[in-house]
């Protein structure tokens, strides 16, 4: 047979499964970024999805505290070429797959065009096994998170009702809107003290929004939308599965900020 | 004990080597002639005694000699201290680039010595307008640098206009008692908040600004706006200003 062989599909066939790639950021530290991302993994993986959270929180790390994990193989080993990219994936405790930074990884917290090809090295060699991925990026706006970010489908701030919360998340959205091509990124508020807040919340946000941001979209007419895909109660619940280092869809399936975390699972999966 | 108790110290030299030996006297009479203290031999004992002149050469090796400034060196390390903290904490941080307008035409008219005077009168000025935490330094020539840590944007141009009036308003008497008044131009940029940088993309933005503020005619402060990632009093303000926090009783 002489017939070439093309790289792209033909027409009507289905084309390669790859991974949805959700990048969960917060601005600041401290709004439960990591416990999101965790549990959220965890909520997806009951759904029968094949989830991976990759740690690139770079700098400082602390997956691996969440999850109660401290594997000899890192995200670090795989970066200097020590050990190969599979023995790094680690089955976590809530039935999903995660790529552990590990510490050490300090001198790979700056945007080096070696850490730019690794990371997507990465994403692209594990995509087509999962179904979805979810990056933890690190705390702040520094290029390495930007840089993460860029490389999702989609972005989940998460923020607490916090003033502090409130307008670094708000710093992020504004950053993300005039730097990264999008038109829009959700939001999910952790630790409401009442139902109705999160969505108080992304109306004040949303508000400020269209008031300040101008979006880098090629029609910047088209205004910059906030989703809210959730909002998880402060839960004592929480407090307890993280001093026990267990996850809370494990430790405390039924408490509220399981349900919330559930909740926000089944609105990604299903848009 | 100071330096002048021993005019001529003796270093220890455990390799018996010579030439260590002479190499370690030169650095002491440097750090004599700088007026760096040291501890006596005898009474410190040769561990104590050798950090102390390495801490001494340390200091000396991080000082412009005619200001007492940090010189260029330290200034750089101290930038990319400031960058990493600032990509960490978010606290806005401020550059300050400053050049004293036409000091050729002092060095050609008074002379170099009123052109060191004129020099030394600047550094002084800087030093009295920031705070202990703020690096001030000689970049080079005419030229200083300050990096201010944690400088929201109103406070950067309040301290970029203190400084300015300082000097405007100071006199250098020269030889003669002749007395010169000179003014300076200040360039600045604030680093981005939580977002790393380069220590030449920082300096050299502050640059650009110095460069406005001597096409604009001298004698003034030029300040870059402050980048996107910043959330300013009007953004927080409606941000805060409705629903849930409108509750809130203002103070009497």
């Amino acid at each position: 047979m002489s017939t070439p062989i093309s790289s792209t599909p033909p027409p009507g066939s289905p084309s390669p499964k790859r991974a949805r790639i959700v990048a969960v950021t917060s601005g600041k530290g401290g709004v439960g970024k990591t416990f999101v991302s965790a549990n959220l993994a965890a909520a997806l993986a009951r759904m029968g999805e094949r989830v991976l959270v990759l740690d690139a929180d770079l700098g400082l790390a602390n997956l691996d505290v969440v999850l109660n994990l401290f594997p000899k193989i890192t995200l670090h080993d795989v970066f200097t070429g020590k050990s190969p990219l599979e023995e790094a994936i680690l089955p976590a405790p809530g039935g999903f797959s995660v790529l552990l930074a590990g510490s050490g990884l300090v001198e790979y917290s700056r945007l080096t065009p070696e850490v730019r090809d690794k990371l997507l090295e990465i994403i692209e060699t594990v995509s087509p096994r999962f179904d979805r991925i979810l990056i933890d990026t690190g705390a702040g706006i520094s290029d390495v998170v930007l840089y993460a970010v860029s490389l999702a489908h989609e972005v989940l701030v998460v923020a607490t009702p916090e003033p502090t919360s409130l307008t670094d998340a708000y710093a992020t959205i504004k950053v993300l809107a005039m730097q990264q091509q999008r038109s829009s990124v959700s939001l999910v508020v952790n630790q409401v003290s009442r139902t109705g807040e999160g969505r108080v919340i992304r109306g004040q946000l949303q508000q400020v929004v269209d008031r300040f941001v101008t979006p880098s979209l090629p029609d910047p007419s088209v205004p910059f939308k906030l989703d809210l895909v959730g909002e998880v109660p402060a839960d004592t619940a929480v407090r307890e599965a993280v001093q026990k280092r267990h996850l809370l869809l494990e430790a405390y399936p039924g408490s509220e900020a399981a349900k919330g975390i559930t909740a926000v699972a089944t609105r990604l999966a299903a848009p | 004990m100071t330096s002048s108790a021993h005019p001529d110290p003796q270093p220890p030299a455990p390799t018996g080597d010579g030439t260590a030996r002479l190499k370690l006297g030169a650095a002491l009479q440097l750090l004599a002639q700088s007026g760096h203290q040291l501890p006596t031999l005898e009474e410190a004992g040769s561990t104590v005694w050798l950090q102390a002149v390495i801490d001494a050469l340390c200091d000396l090796s991080s000082r412009d000699p005619l200001t007492g400034l940090a010189n260029r060196r330290h200034f750089e390390l101290a930038l990319a201290r400031e960058i990493d903290r600032v990509a960490r904490v978010g606290e806005p941080a401020l550059v300050l680039m400053v050049d004293i307008d036409r000091f050729k035409s002092v060095n050609d008219t008074h002379g170099h010595a009123a052109g060191d005077l004129v020099i030394q009168f600047v550094a002084e000025a800087l030093m009295d307008c920031v705070r202990p935490m703020d690096t001030v330094a000689r970049f080079g020539g005419e030229e200083f640098a300050v990096i201010l840590p944690n400088c929201p944007p109103a406070f950067g141009a309040t301290v970029a206009e203190r400084i300015r009036r300082k000097v405007e308003t100071g006199v250098v008497t020269v030889a003669g008692q002749q007395q010169l008044s000179v003014t300076i131009s200040l360039g600045g940029a604030y680093a981005p908040q939580w977002v790393r940088s380069s220590a030449t993309l920082w300096i050299e933005r502050a640059d650009q600004q110095l460069y406005r503020a001597k096409a604009e005619g001298r004698n003034r402060a030029c300040l870059e706006q402050p980048t996107v990632s910043m959330v300013s009093a009007e953004e927080k303000g409606l941000l805060f200003g409705t629903s849930q926090f409108q509750d809130i009783e203002p103070l009497p």
